[in-house]
């Protein structure tokens, strides 16, 4: 017995020992980008096996939950930290948090209607009711009167949203928020809100997962979650008038504002763009780091990951449908990477 | 051999037999202290669990009072928190979960207990025990990927047009529901009622059983005039326990309930339970508040098991000793 | 009226009948679960599945080596923590306790056990992870380390007390004293049923998922050492069961065939000995 149970610890520590890296990192949070962040970090640690980079999708909220505990090393939301929660990140950690921001992504409408593989047009309007539970059919007038190629079933929507804390929300809450009068005083913007109607799911995973087990759904996923899954999205029509299709032109289109007057802090917020082809549900994401790192050798790893993200990780976001950081940003970005003490 | 060591012994100085003594007392007092500490372990660690749970959800319980377990708002937003959609679900999950659960269970353990013959009865409920060892997750995988398409294509169009005039079947059924997580939580809870239940079956004395049959009575008047009764005490048991981890299962609910906040007549739509609330948002609870409130839900759980599990073992201990005696 | 003898025989049958359904149900659940698990795990199976890591998300291929070793790592650093602790309780319970101490001590072990694992998953991140500021192997083991006491407690006592009187009077008539009587015959006595106690505690613990997800946490690479965070398989399951990935779909099906294959055959094995006698042997 006491052999074996030496001869299962050596083979433990043989295993781990073997492959230990020199420097784990841990990261958590968004969902949203989680594709091109797993991608990232198995390509960094392919450059550097001596650099792990540890991430997991547990939701925004809980980036920002977890980075403020300080039991990761750095969060990641897909929406800003409010005034409050930078104040009690100061008031826990005793410095600053600092964002950077990494890609752009779209929250896109996806759905799941037996008989309809149509591209459908969404107003601000339809996509509001649905998520107010004010329009509960697929063949309602105001979803129909943009689709009047496509036979929409008489079924009830069954709206989905995400069960947990989610920077996905923020982008889909803070559009509605700016569409909708009612929305803005009912629900409000952030990253987990008390939904009107609808089926709670975990993760971007989790809402595409259950759009492809239930018909006659509706959900908000990250567009890299849609095109993965082969889920068939909507276009939405925007600020300007047109309704436009999530792609990376139309995120980029969106970004081309906010990259001009884009703040210090880089919390800014970039629905409902006013550009022509602008898709109006776009976000950056934002990597969120402490501005204090104790741990030299952390620090070096952050700080490296950060100059490599903003260089040669930018060329792997289009082939996963995220559009890459507008110039201007990447510069103001390369400057405030200092600030990480 | 017995007496090898007290004739060393004998043989020794007094003075060194006195020390030897106290060592060996030492010895005693050694070993008791060190049971005795691993024993109040128990009581540390339950103290502590309170502890925790009660400290850390004291900003949800200043701020709420008792109106958090009435309230049916949960609004992170507005950082206004109530538990009884949370409440609810679990409530009716592990109701529906019962419903289903106590005729199979205790009917698989009348078989077991009365006429299945011992090598048969040993055989199943060993099989029985290897089921109640199945990880929760292994029970929300199959759910997922077996149960919910199983009950969304044949079993509910059947409800449906059964009973679809009664509240608790109308409404679109998307698959993942309150209903689903009480089956899939019968299916977890029924080897527990079976297994304690069929124990105190056995426990019921001989000459009671033959007392009835020697008046007449047929074996099945027998077990149902005289041997329940006289286990229904244990049988209530069996129920309660099962009632426990039936509210604080947690994976397996996750995955099939649907995960809303609401509280809806229809066994149909989706709701919530306690347990896969904090699973879901525990680790993502922005503001000190919301965190509470979540520390508070699983205080609420842990409540209900705990008074739960209390009565269980009470009306188990009294059973069984009842029946030996 | 009284029914007449063949009402009675009907109803006796019919009864018996519905009884031996419910029966048959029951146990049919588990070879339904493990006809699901066998087929769509077996066929999912590969090598990869255990030399590899996980891959990007969304992309096809890998594996769950680490979670497999970061499972097995955790349940050593529970059994170290909960079985000694247990094991003592159990000898204090069954060996030194009194009438009331005992009652007090086996009744809260009872509670104990009946805390939802959610609950202290909650607690062991406010003790451990919190305080030392990340999520690690050591908090994943601490977590199930508490959930595995009370089961041991009450496994050890229940094992002790089945040792014959005689026997320990035999030990205290000699002379020795009566530590040393529970220590050279009273708990040897009892190995065999304490060591398949065991075995079924950490069985139990094994698939245990919930108070993962706040202590271990999760790791897409190996997880050195105990004080980062480290994937293990039940969580690996969990996400990989409700993400949209056909791929990910295929492997949380192997990784439950090989975490279900594990748990029950530890059962079988450890109740097999248990039912070949616990008892005394003879001399």
């Amino acid at each position: 017995m006491r052999i074996r149970a030496l001869a299962l610890a050596a083979g433990i520590s043989v295993l781990t020992g073997a492959v230990a890296a020199a420097l784990t990192l841990t990261g958590a949070g968004a969902t949203f980008p989680y594709p091109i962040y797993s991608k990232w970090f198995n390509e960094y640690h392919k450059l550097h096996p001596d650099v792990e980079i540890n991430y997991q999708s547990i939701g925004s909220g809980g980036g920002i939950r977890q980075v403020t505990e300080g039991t990761v090393d750095f969060g990641a939301s897909d929406g800003p930290m409010t005034d409050q929660q930078l104040a009690e990140f100061k008031a826990k950690r005793g410095s600053e948090v600092l964002h950077f921001p990494t890609v752009l992504g779209a929250a896109v409408p996806s759905y799941n209607i037996p008989g309809v593989s149509a591209e459908l047009n969404f107003t601000p309007e339809a996509l509001a009711g649905i998520y107010l539970g004010k329009i509960t059919k697929w063949n309602d007038p105001e979803i129909a009167k943009a689709n009047s190629s496509v036979k929409l079933p008489a079924n009830d929507i069954v709206v989905l949203h995400r069960a947990e804390s989610s920077g996905t929300t923020y982008c889909w809450s803070d559009y509605l928020s700016k569409v909708s009068p009612e929305w803005k005083s009912k629900v409000g913007t952030a990253t987990a809100v008390n939904w009107p109607v609808g089926l709670g799911a975990r993760g971007n995973e989790g809402v595409a997962g259950q759009l492809k087990q239930t018909a006659n759904t509706i959900g908000y996923v990250e567009l890299i979650y849609a095109l993965q899954n082969h889920l068939p999205y909507g276009k939405v029509r925007n600020a300007a008038g047109a309704f436009v299709k999530p792609d990376l032109a139309s995120v980029t289109d969106a970004a081309a504002g906010a990259a001009a007057h884009m703040p210090a802090d880089f919390r800014v917020s970039i629905t409902n763009a006013p550009g022509k082809n602008a898709y109006p549900i776009s976000t950056f994401t934002w990597l969120l780091v402490p501005a204090k790192i104790q741990d030299p050798a952390k620090r070096k790893a952050v700080v490296d990951f950060l100059h490599w993200m903003l260089g040669p990780g930018q060329q792997m976001t289009e082939a996963l449908a995220y559009a890459p950081l507008p110039k201007p940003v990447v510069s103001m970005e390369e400057k405030a990477i200092s600030k990480v003490q | 051999m017995s007496s090898i060591p007290v004739s060393r012994e004998s043989a020794l100085p007094k003075g060194r037999a006195l020390s030897f003594w106290r060592r060996l007392r030492a010895g005693e007092e050694l070993a008791y202290t060190i049971t005795l500490t691993a024993a109040a372990a128990m009581l540390l660690i339950t103290a502590l669990i309170v502890y925790v749970l009660f400290s850390q959800s004291a900003l949800s319980r200043a701020k709420f009072g008792w109106g958090f377990l009435t309230s049916s708002t949960w609004d992170p937003v507005a950082g206004d928190f109530g538990a009884l959609p949370f409440i609810y679900g679990t409530v009716v999950t592990s109701i529906l979960a019962l419903l289903i659960a106590i005729p199979l269970g205790l009917g698989s353990a009348v078989f077991l207990a009365e006429l299945a013959t011992p090598k048969i009865s040993n055989a199943l409920t060993f099989l029985i025990e290897l089921l109640a060892a199945v990880p929760s997750v292994i029970y929300g995988l199959i759910g997922i990927f077996v149960l919910v398409p199983i009950l969304e294509q044949s079993v509910v169009p059947v409800l449906k047009t059964a009973f679809g005039a009664l509240p608790i079947f109308q409404g679109p059924f998307y698959g993942v529901s309150v209903f689903s997580a009480g089956i899939v939580l019968s299916v977890m809870i029924v080897p527990f009622i079976i297994s304690v239940s069929r124990e105190v079956l056995l426990a019921v004395a001989r000459d009671q059983r033959e007392a009835s049959l020697a008046l007449g009575a047929s074996q099945w008047q027998t077990v149902w005039r005289v041997v329940i009764p006289n286990a229904s005490t244990g049988i209530m048991g069996s129920i309660f326990l099962a009632l426990a981890r039936a509210l604080g299962e947690t994976m397996a609910v996750t995955m099939v309930i649907g995960n809303t906040p609401q509280i809806k007549a229809s066994l149909l739509a989706p709701g919530y339970s306690i347990a896969a609330a904090i699973a879901n948002q525990f680790t993502e609870a922005t503001g000190d508040l919301y965190l509470s409130a979540l520390i508070e839900l699983g205080l609420v759980l842990f409540g209900v098991t705990f008074v739960l599990n209390g009565l269980a073992r009470i009306l188990i201990l009294s059973t069984t000793k009842g029946g030996h005696a | 009226m009284k029914p007449s003898y063949l009402q009675k025989k009907i109803v006796n049958y019919l009864m018996f009948t519905l009884t031996g359904i419910c029966a048959a149900v029951s146990v049919g659940i588990l070879f339904f679960i493990l006809g699901y698990l066998v087929y769509n795990g077996g066929k999912s199976l590969n090598l990869s599945f255990f030399t590899k890591l996980p891959v990007p998300v969304g992309e096809v291929g890998g594996g769950m080596a680490n979670a497999i070793v970061g499972s097995a790592k955790v349940l050593l650093l529970a059994t170290c923590i909960g079985i000694p602790i247990g094991f003592l309780g159990g000898v204090y319970l069954s060996e030194y306790s009194r009438k009331s101490v005992a009652f007090v001590i086996r009744y809260t072990t009872d509670l104990l056990n009946g805390v939802p694992s959610i609950v202290i998953g909650i607690v062991v991140y406010g003790l451990v992870v919190h305080p030392m500021k990340h999520f690690s192997t050591f908090a994943g083991g601490v977590a199930l380390g508490i959930m595995m006491i009370p089961i041991s407690v009450r496994s050890t006592e229940e094992f002790l007390l089945a040792v014959p009187v005689s026997l320990r009077e035999a030990a205290l008539a000699v002379g020795a004293p009566k530590w040393k009587a529970i220590v050279t015959v009273v708990i040897p006595a009892a190995m065999r049923g304490i060591i398949s106690g065991t075995m079924l505690d950490i069985a139990r613990v094994a698939g245990e998922t919930a108070p993962l997800l706040f202590t271990a946490l999760g790791n897409q690479f190996w997880s050195p050492g105990w004080n980062q965070p480290s994937a293990t398989l039940p969580v690996m399951i969990y996400t990989y069961a409700i993400s949209p990935y056909e791929d990910w779909h295929r492997q949380a099906w192997a990784a439950g065939f090989i975490l279900l294959t594990l748990v029950l055959l530890i059962n079988v094995l450890a109740r097999v000995a248990l039912s070949k006698g616990i008892y005394v042997p003879r001399g």
